[in-house]
């Protein structure tokens, strides 16, 4: 086991190291793209041009570019911004990623609770109507562009029913908990619905469909002539058998929703989070910034990737002698 | 468990005279799944709905011009319709609040002209959301054909050949997959709408819309490229497989005839659902202006025109977000019939 | 101790309705051993897990009497079976790699089932886990009751499913084709194993093979299956000697024998029938080699007291059949 873990993570920080690369030539190598023309500004003359190379070591060949970029990035921490010059990167997300954190695990608890409950409640009543019912609507989650239906929601509490039902809600922002825990609450009670409708769908289709397999196998029919209750049976055999597939998933959606993979809905409700500045320094291609993003966004995926094959080998012992 | 059995052949003896109960030839499995699909009431209905999307879309130009006479590429700021008697300006002066700027007209309900109301340039949204989804369909499907094409060939190389060509192409798959998708599909949007592609044999114009395609059929390629891996290893341990190796067929006349056979189910049953996926994304990248580029529309691009719109004019906005939430669900219920009927031990993630 | 009178299982299916069992009654008596024999797809495994209302498909219809210590259990509800599952009927399965959830340890599984029925404290109900599996022969119980499933091979996964299924002591066990699933040193192992179990806890069997050898080492008396019809019953020993039915003779003669010379092994003519399109009249009739005008006429159970067959032969008939089959083997 100890081997398995050690040779997992020591994968993982391969991967990373790929990522940097990729996206760094990405944006470094593609031809077309030039860093020096969007500092400086369009309509910047040649001189002003080659001083901004120079200043920020465009002239230099790629690997040595790659590793000032990550030095700076990684050991020195000092990496500064292309468009607001001076700002630092790693601050700058930093400070976002508390904003981010709160919008994920709010809504990850919703979701979970709602997902397990709906495929739990979906598979112990199949055939009949209330099976069909929660599907439709975790397919109906599933179809719904997450942005879309932020704007919607926005339309709604804002506008729409902001004088009568919806009242109380704040506008679209984000209020630290240290500042105002009712505050904060509300400002992030619909955009953790958003978020979580989505998800929630497709945990809730999941579930079913791993409980009504594991339903059918043999070792379910062997608890049942144990005299078992049929409670029991869903619950401690079935359900834990499916459980398995369920942690994997869930680990690998909030190790990359942490990183940033949320960025639609911080966008759409105003939250400054790591999306938000991911979407930002996108648009204004703020190179810095984008790979100090990116890094923090693959960093969590490839964390939460290790993370979860450790743990499915410990939910699940056959896989352990692997 | 009781043995149910499902008998698709056989042949009874007539001893008493009684007359012949007929036999019944063997069916071939995508005859019974195609049977089984038909039954699959749900399925049908989302097949229905889709045919129903695909045909209006594809018939947007016999809208526009034929029924509304207009064109919904053309800005229209100045421009007037005739409702009932009236004559009335699409971009009306505002008369609440500050009284300053317009306010296009929002839905006229009259299906010849200006059905949704107009967007912020004067254009009539309903005949946009024609061409929209006509742009969003063509891509949504192209991009999942590719999608599906190349996983199917990576993934059966890589599981059937093993060695150095799986290693490199697994290597190959988790690092696409490693990126969050948006944020790949962002970041390479982002470089490569400006400048188009200029690479060996490929040669993309940056308005292009096999840009986005390319890209968004890119990222999704370990999706579908890992299961099918995964089925063909397994494969290749059944023993018709051994069989066929051990009969001395080439590797080329295995992987078509044996191989490939048992895959296509798996692909069949990924290819709506890749198809509803490549859609939403496309939306995504458009809706943050990376993705589809004016003059072409998209239902994406059309949300992004009416933000601005939401709270005067929400049907601007929500038009096509119903749109894609009905097709999008459509295809999803389609691919769960899919599922059903031809593959129902695949394991498919719901979502992205 | 177990009357079944009548068992009748049927599956409405899009092809038509499905008889898997079609009148089928037996009886077993306290401390019996009861084979059921047939050829797969004969219904055997169906009866029984109807008993227990382990057939769970929608579209079932289950008729009959199924009287286990005089009370009625077929129709009873759930609740109304648990503690009849497990607590008096303890079940064997045929599979042993998938019979016991695999993330539960051997012991956890064995302590649910003694505190579902035996009401005991966890540490008693471990002790008696513990010696359970010392019974049923698994080495150094005490440190294996901790293991998984998966690391126990078939036979010792087979011993374990047998331990649950002792651990209540039952007054009768079942078992679905105990040792197919295992090579031939392993099954001799289980069955003897099986042989000693009743014996010590005074239990009825009912064993449910495809294994004519399996029933000769075992049985006390015998059912033979066909289509899901009983077609002989009879004590085991007369079966063997003295086989009415012309399928049990089928079975019988299908047995390889060391002291035969070089022949072909007997086979029974013909596919088994299927149970969607059962003929009219006697389902065997298609593959008998003695068949008659009257079998299009469904032969009832009849015989003497505890040797009954389905079949139109007279006795004088069958006598003469054998006696030409011996001179010709």
């Amino acid at each position: 086991m100890f081997y398995f873990v050690v040779r997992r993570f020591a994968s993982a920080v391969l991967v990373l190291f790929t990522i940097s690369v990729t996206v760094f030539l990405i944006f470094f190598a593609t031809p077309g793209v030039d860093p020096a023309a969007r500092i400086a500004g369009r309509s910047a003359s040649a001189q002003v041009l080659a001083q901004v190379a120079k200043e920020f070591g465009l002239n230099r060949p790629l690997p040595i570019r790659y590793l000032l970029m990550m030095d700076h990035l990684f050991i020195k921490q000092d990496l500064t911004s292309y468009v607001n010059i001076g700002d630092r990167v790693v601050p700058q997300i930093t400070q976002a990623a508390p904003i981010t954190l709160s919008l994920v695990v709010g809504a990850a608890v919703i979701w979970l609770i709602v997902g397990v409950l709906g495929g739990v409640i979906a598979a112990a009543n199949q055939g009949k109507f209330i099976d069909p019912f929660i599907m439709f609507i975790g397919i109906a989650a599933v179809s719904v562009p997450a942005y879309w239906l932020g704007e919607v929601m926005n339309l709604l509490t804002q506008s729409k029913f902001h004088s009568s039902i919806f009242a109380w809600v704040p506008p679209p922002g984000y209020v630290s908990f240290t500042t105002s825990p009712t505050e904060w609450f509300l400002h992030l009670l619909f955009p953790w619905l958003t978020l979580a409708a989505l998800y929630a769908g497709i945990y809730a289709r999941v579930l079913r469909a791993e409980l009504v397999n594991a339903l059918n196998e043999d070792y379910i029919r062997t608890a049942r002539a144990k005299g078992l209750s049929e409670r029991r049976i869903l619950f401690r055999h079935a359900l834990r058998c499916s459980l398995i597939s369920i942690v994997s998933l869930f680990g690998l959606d909030f190790g990359a929703l942490i990183g940033g993979a949320a960025l639609l809905t911080e966008v759409v409700f105003g939250l400054p989070g790591v999306g938000m500045l991911t979407y930002t320094s996108l648009q204004n291609l703020d190179l810095p910034v984008i790979m100090g993003c990116v890094m923090y966004g693959a960093f969590f995926v490839v964390l939460a990737n290790a993370v979860v094959d450790v743990l499915y080998a410990y939910l699940d012992p056959r896989v352990r002698l692997v | 468990m009781g043995e149910v059995v499902a008998t698709e052949e056989h042949s009874t003896i007539d001893l008493t005279g009684n007359g012949v109960t007929t036999a019944r030839g063997p069916e071939s499995p995508w005859r019974s799944s195609l049977r089984q699909l038909r039954r699959n009431k749900a399925a049908v209905a989302a097949f229905g709905v889709i045919v129903f999307i695909v045909t209006a879309c594809l018939l947007a130009p016999v809208y526009a011009h034929g029924i509304a006479h207009e064109n919904p590429f053309a800005s229209n700021l100045n421009g007037t319709i005739r409702l009932g008697h009236k004559t009335v300006n699409v971009l009306q002066a505002n008369t609440q609040g500050l009284g300053l700027g317009v306010t296009p007209i929002g839905p006229t309900w009259h299906f010849s002209t200006y059905f949704l109301g107009a967007d912020s340039q004067g254009r009539d949204v309903f005949a946009r959301l024609l061409y929209g989804g006509r742009t969003s369909l063509y891509i949504g499907f192209v991009s999942a054909v590719i999608c599906c094409v190349v996983a199917a060939l990576l993934g059966l190389f890589s599981g059937y050949f093993g060695g150095a060509i799986d290693w490199l192409i697994s290597r190959l798959f988790d690092i696409v997959w490693a990126f969050p998708i948006y944020l790949l599909a962002i970041s390479l949007s982002v470089v490569l709408l400006t400048s188009g592609i200029n690479v060996l044999f490929i040669h993309l114009q940056p308005g292009s819309l096999f840009l986005p395609i390319l890209i968004i059929a890119a990222v999704f390629v370990p999706y579908v490229g890992r299961p099918i891996r995964g089925l063909v290893m397994s494969l290749k341990q059944r023993e018709f497989i051994q069989a066929a190796i051990g009969a001395g067929a080439s590797d080329w006349r295995i992987l078509r005839k044996e191989v490939l056979p048992n895959v296509m189910p798996s692909i069949i049953v990924f290819f709506p659902l890749m198809v509803a996926f490549n859609m939403l994304t496309e939306s995504a990248l458009s809706f943050l202006s990376i993705g589809v580029q004016p003059p072409a529309a998209s239902w994406g691009t059309i949300i992004n025109d009416g933000l601005n719109l939401l709270y005067t004019r929400p049907w601007v906005a929500m038009a096509p977000g119903i749109m894609i939430v009905i097709t999008a669900g459509a295809l999803n219920v389609l691919g769960d019939g899919f599922r059903d009927a031809f593959d129902p031990k695949a394991k498919l993630r719901g979502s992205i | 101790m177990l009357r079944v009178r009548d068992l009748a299982v049927s599956f409405a299916t899009r092809q038509g309705v499905l008889r898997a069992v079609d009148g089928l009654s037996f009886d077993v008596g306290r401390k019996e051993i009861v084979g059921i024999v047939g050829e797969s797809g004969s219904g055997k495994s169906v009866a029984i897990y109807s008993m227990l209302g382990l057939v769970r498909e929608k579209n079932v219809t289950i008729t009959g009497s199924v009287l286990f210590e005089d009370r009625e259990i077929l129709g009873l509800s759930d609740r109304e079976l648990q503690p009849i599952r497990g607590g008096s009927i303890g079940m064997i399965f045929q599979d042993p790699m998938t019979a016991l959830t695999p993330v539960y340890t051997v012991g956890w599984q064995l302590v649910e089932q003694i505190r579902q029925h035996l009401h005991l404290p966890k540490a008693a109900a471990r002790q008696r886990a513990i010696e359970l599996l010392g019974q049923v022969g698994i080495p150094d119980p005490k440190s294996r009751v901790d293991r998984y499933p998966h690391e126990f091979s078939g036979g010792m996964r087979q011993r374990v499913v047998i331990a649950m299924a002792l651990s209540c002591n039952p007054r009768l066990l079942i078992a679905d084709e105990p040792t197919t699933a295992l090579d031939v040193t392993t099954q001799a192992q289980i069955l003897d194993l099986m042989l000693k179990l009743q014996d010590t806890y005074d239990s009825s069997i009912v064993i449910i093979t495809h294994d004519m050898g399996v029933i000769a080492e075992m049985a006390h008396r015998v059912v033979v299956m066909y289509a899901g019809r009983p077609v002989e019953i009879a004590p085991e020993l007369d079966l063997v000697r003295r086989p009415r039915h012309p399928y049990t003779w089928g079975l019988l003669d299908a047995v390889p024998r060391l002291d035969a010379k070089n022949e072909r092994l007997h086979t029974i003519r013909g596919n088994a029938v299927s149970p969607l399109d059962l003929p009219p009249g006697c389902a065997f009739a298609p593959r008998c080699d003695y068949v008659m005008d009257q079998c299009a006429q469904r032969p009832p159970l009849r015989g003497d007291a505890d040797h009954v067959d389905a079949c139109w032969l007279s006795d004088a008939q069958r006598v003469t059949i054998r006696q030409s089959v011996e001179q010709h083997s």
